[in-house]
């Protein structure tokens, strides 16, 4: 009866531990399966920078933050259980970060029954940038739409604003994720002349010969490729057997981490990623997270990820986050908010260079503005180029603004599409 | 002559290669089921973790270091040496025959005479724990895999059709590298078990474990020395699909395109794996070139188990597989 008793005290003891804290983050991470590679340094990131402010700042507004992870393999089913055993957790999860177009294709309509917003920074349904339909949906700085723009955009700046006749193949994994990009492509080409030419690949992309031969064979001017783990190694080692020109072989900033180029060794120099935000690790934030985080032994991973580039996003990622919570504090008056007003922190964030450099990110990001109607910030991107010498991806654009006489329309008829299935009326 | 004869040609001869590495990972799969009946599920699995062990030995990394360091509070990562190559495989060839002597000692010992399912689902288990045990041992970062293997465009084969044709054909030196390899380990295991006196004693095993027994084989050693074979294999497998793509988890999902070559081949024929694995890889080559591009592209997956369905109509055993009669 007594053991009974102390193991009754002691589990309620445990599923209560996570009340005391009053800010609620869930990072549905994925360290193993096959892109633990990819998700590790993102959730690394993620979680370092929470635990830096509760480190250093006790939190925000004085609310520690109660980060829960949970492991998805990035399997959507996973990610959906992950989903449905979390939101409750502490005082209720204020925010979800899926990192996969799949989990948040399943977790749109729950999370907005349940009025939690999700994060889909970069990926995800990119007409959810309309908050009128999609009110808690929210993809800034920049979605996969805005990607194909960016690297349309470097290519005429390349061309001297001509492309016409110009040949563009797409190398996509062969699924919602992959195909995203190809009406604004067919779009672009349209308006802008030139060819799209595309190349599937069935998941996990581990044998790409017949879609390289094809590339030899019909020698596009330029390669984009929408990829996901092995399928980004093997199509980057396959473009240097055909010795492809690495310039013109470009990849979404899925496609561009440290764990893209590197096998492929020397000849993927030269090899460009779009990216949404700066890379390296030469800003301040860094000390204050080798000093309070890794130095103390906090660290959510081993420590050896910082300043690589998914290390990067995912710390932007909780960047992003806490500035939301900081901005519905203000438009609450109070520290401990709840889902619901979390969500207006996210749709009233505004984004300034003056705001990132006093956080220790100077020119880290782009500025922008979010607002009802504009759930997905202003579209802007850069090109970073892969330095096989150095070890590392250096931007060498500065940030564009993406087409968005092209990206407007097809997000006010997409979610229009998505409004008109699910009988939603928009509204802000 | 005209572009997409040559083309198709190109093709038909990166579908040959391409087939000779799904022949190699095939391989690995008949060695286990001629001599024990078991559809080893893990091969793919031992792909990855020979590939990983190769790669942490030669750049002497200390395994299980994120475990230790984590408990210990230490900050080890490497030994501060690099092994070379032809050492580093031959020690990783120890670790995989203490892990085959393992997996005998620990699970297949107990389960002689067990249904053939009991078995899949035990080599189920095996898969999903070295999965793990990997990661662990290694870290799940993805790893470059250089043993000194050519890679890329060969200049020969590309000039020499240039100069035949107008038009220089692709081949990849890995593929060639391959191709040899892969002749080389068929030959052997094929003078192995027609031959050697351990050769002949698997095939006695495969034919009748009770017969084998009584006769003095003992089932233990054969058992060890078949997945040790078939470790060594999956360590072949993995340097060359490593190679390519770098040493990481994907590694593990190659036996997928092992499937429709035993399928189509036979479970229990070694020439007939690298028939198989030449027969899908041109087959799925030519119909991504010829029909691909009008149905969306992407047909390589789904058309090797459709032309291997095609082949078990008319052949259930497989090509090469041995016709199972079973009087009632």
């Amino acid at each position: 009866m007594r053991q009974r008793l102390l193991t009754a005290v002691t589990a309620a003891v445990l599923v209560a531990g996570p009340a005391f804290a009053d800010l609620t983050i869930i990072d549905t991470s994925y360290r193993t399966g096959p892109y633990a590679a990819n998700g590790i340094p993102f959730s690394d990131g993620y979680q370092d920078y929470f635990t830096l402010l509760n480190e250093r700042d006790g939190g925000i507004g004085g609310e520690k933050i109660n980060l829960v992870e949970c492991e998805t393999g990035y399997n959507t089913e996973k990610g959906v259980e992950c989903y449905e055993g979390t939101k409750g957790a502490g005082n209720g999860a204020l925010l979800y970060q899926p990192l996969s177009t799949g989990i948040t294709y399943q977790l749109i309509p729950k999370a907005t029954a349940d009025g939690i917003p999700l994060h889909t920074m970069g990926y995800g349904r990119t007409s959810s940038k309309n908050g009128g339909v999609f009110p808690f949906v929210f993809n800034y700085p920049a979605n996969y739409w805005d990607g194909a723009s960016h690297a349309i955009t470097h290519i005429l700046e390349q061309n001297g604003g001509d492309i016409s006749g110009k040949k563009i193949a797409l190398v996509f994994h062969n699924s919602a994720y992959g195909k995203e990009p190809i009406r604004t492509l067919e779009e672009l080409g349209k308006k802008h002349g030139f060819e799209v030419m595309l190349l599937p690949v069935d998941h996990p992309g581990q044998e790409q010969k017949s879609q390289w031969l094809q590339i030899r064979q019909q020698r596009p001017d330029y390669v984009l490729m929408w990829g996901w783990g092995v399928m980004n190694q093997v199509a980057i080692q396959e473009a240097v057997n055909i010795r492809f020109p690495m310039e013109n072989f470009i990849g979404i900033w899925w496609s561009g981490s440290e764990n893209d180029v590197k096998a492929a060794g020397a000849g993927a120099n030269g090899y460009k990623a779009l990216a949404f935000h700066n890379l390296g690790s030469n800003y301040p934030v860094y000390d204050d997270l080798r000093k309070y985080v890794v130095d103390a032994g906090k660290a959510a991973g081993a420590g050896d990820q910082l300043g690589t580039v998914l290390y990067n996003r995912g710390m932007y990622a909780a960047i992003l986050a806490a500035e939301a919570i900081k901005t519905a504090q203000e438009m609450h008056g109070t520290a401990a908010i709840n889902a619901s007003q979390m969500r207006d922190g996210m749709e009233n964030l505004d984004m300034t260079e003056a705001k990132m450099t006093a956080l220790g990110v100077p020119n880290f990001g782009p500025e922008f503005k979010v607002s009802c109607q504009n759930h997905g910030g202003n579209g802007y991107g850069a090109v970073s180029q892969w330095d096989a010498a150095a070890g590392e991806f250096k931007l060498i654009t500065d940030y564009y603004q993406s087409d968005q006489e092209v990206i407007s329309a097809l997000v006010a008829e997409d979610s229009a599409a998505f409004a008109a299935e699910n009988g939603i009326t928009p509204g802000c | 002559m005209p572009d997409q004869l040559l083309f198709g040609m190109e093709v038909v001869l990166n579908g040959l290669m391409a087939g000779v590495l799904y022949a190699l990972v095939a391989l690995g799969f008949v060695l286990i089921y001629k001599a024990s009946g078991i559809f080893n599920y893990a091969q793919g699995v031992m792909a990855l973790f020979a590939a990983m062990t190769l790669v942490g030995i030669m750049e002497g990394n200390v395994p299980f270091s994120h475990l230790i360091n984590a408990v210990f509070g230490t900050q080890v990562h490497h030994f501060g040496w690099q092994v070379p190559g032809i050492a580093a495989v031959a020690l990783t060839m120890i670790v995989m025959v203490a892990l085959a002597w393992v997996v005998n000692q620990l699970i297949f010992r107990h389960l002689v005479n067990q249904a053939p399912i009991i078995l899949f689902m035990a080599t189920i288990g095996l898969a999903y724990f070295l999965e793990g045990f990997g990661d662990v041992m290694w870290g799940s970062d993805i790893k470059k895999l250089d043993v000194g293997l050519p890679q890329g465009l060969n200049t020969v084969i590309d000039d020499l059709t240039y100069g035949l044709f107008g038009y220089g054909f692709f081949i990849d030196n890995l593929d060639i590298v391959a191709t040899v390899v892969a002749a080389l380990l068929v030959g052997s295991l094929v003078v192995f078990a027609q031959y050697s006196k351990q050769g002949r004693a698997m095939r006695a095993v495969a034919d009748d474990h009770q017969a084998a027994l009584s006769v003095g084989v003992s089932l233990n050693f054969i058992w060890v020395m078949v997945w040790s074979l078939a470790g060594f294999v999956a360590l072949v497998a993995g340097i060359m699909w490593g190679t390519k793509s770098g040493v990481q988890f994907s590694l593990s999902l190659i036996a997928l395109k092992a499937l429709p070559v035993l399928m189509l081949g036979g479970f229990t024929s070694i020439p007939g794996a690298i028939v198989g694995g030449l027969i899908i890889g041109v087959g799925e080559k030519l119909f991504e070139f010829s029909v691909g591009t009008m149905v969306g592209g992407a047909t390589e997956n789904w058309f090797a188990y459709v032309l291997a369905l095609i082949f078990l109509v008319f052949r259930p055993q497989g090509l090469f597989g041995e016709k199972i009669i079973e009087r009632v």
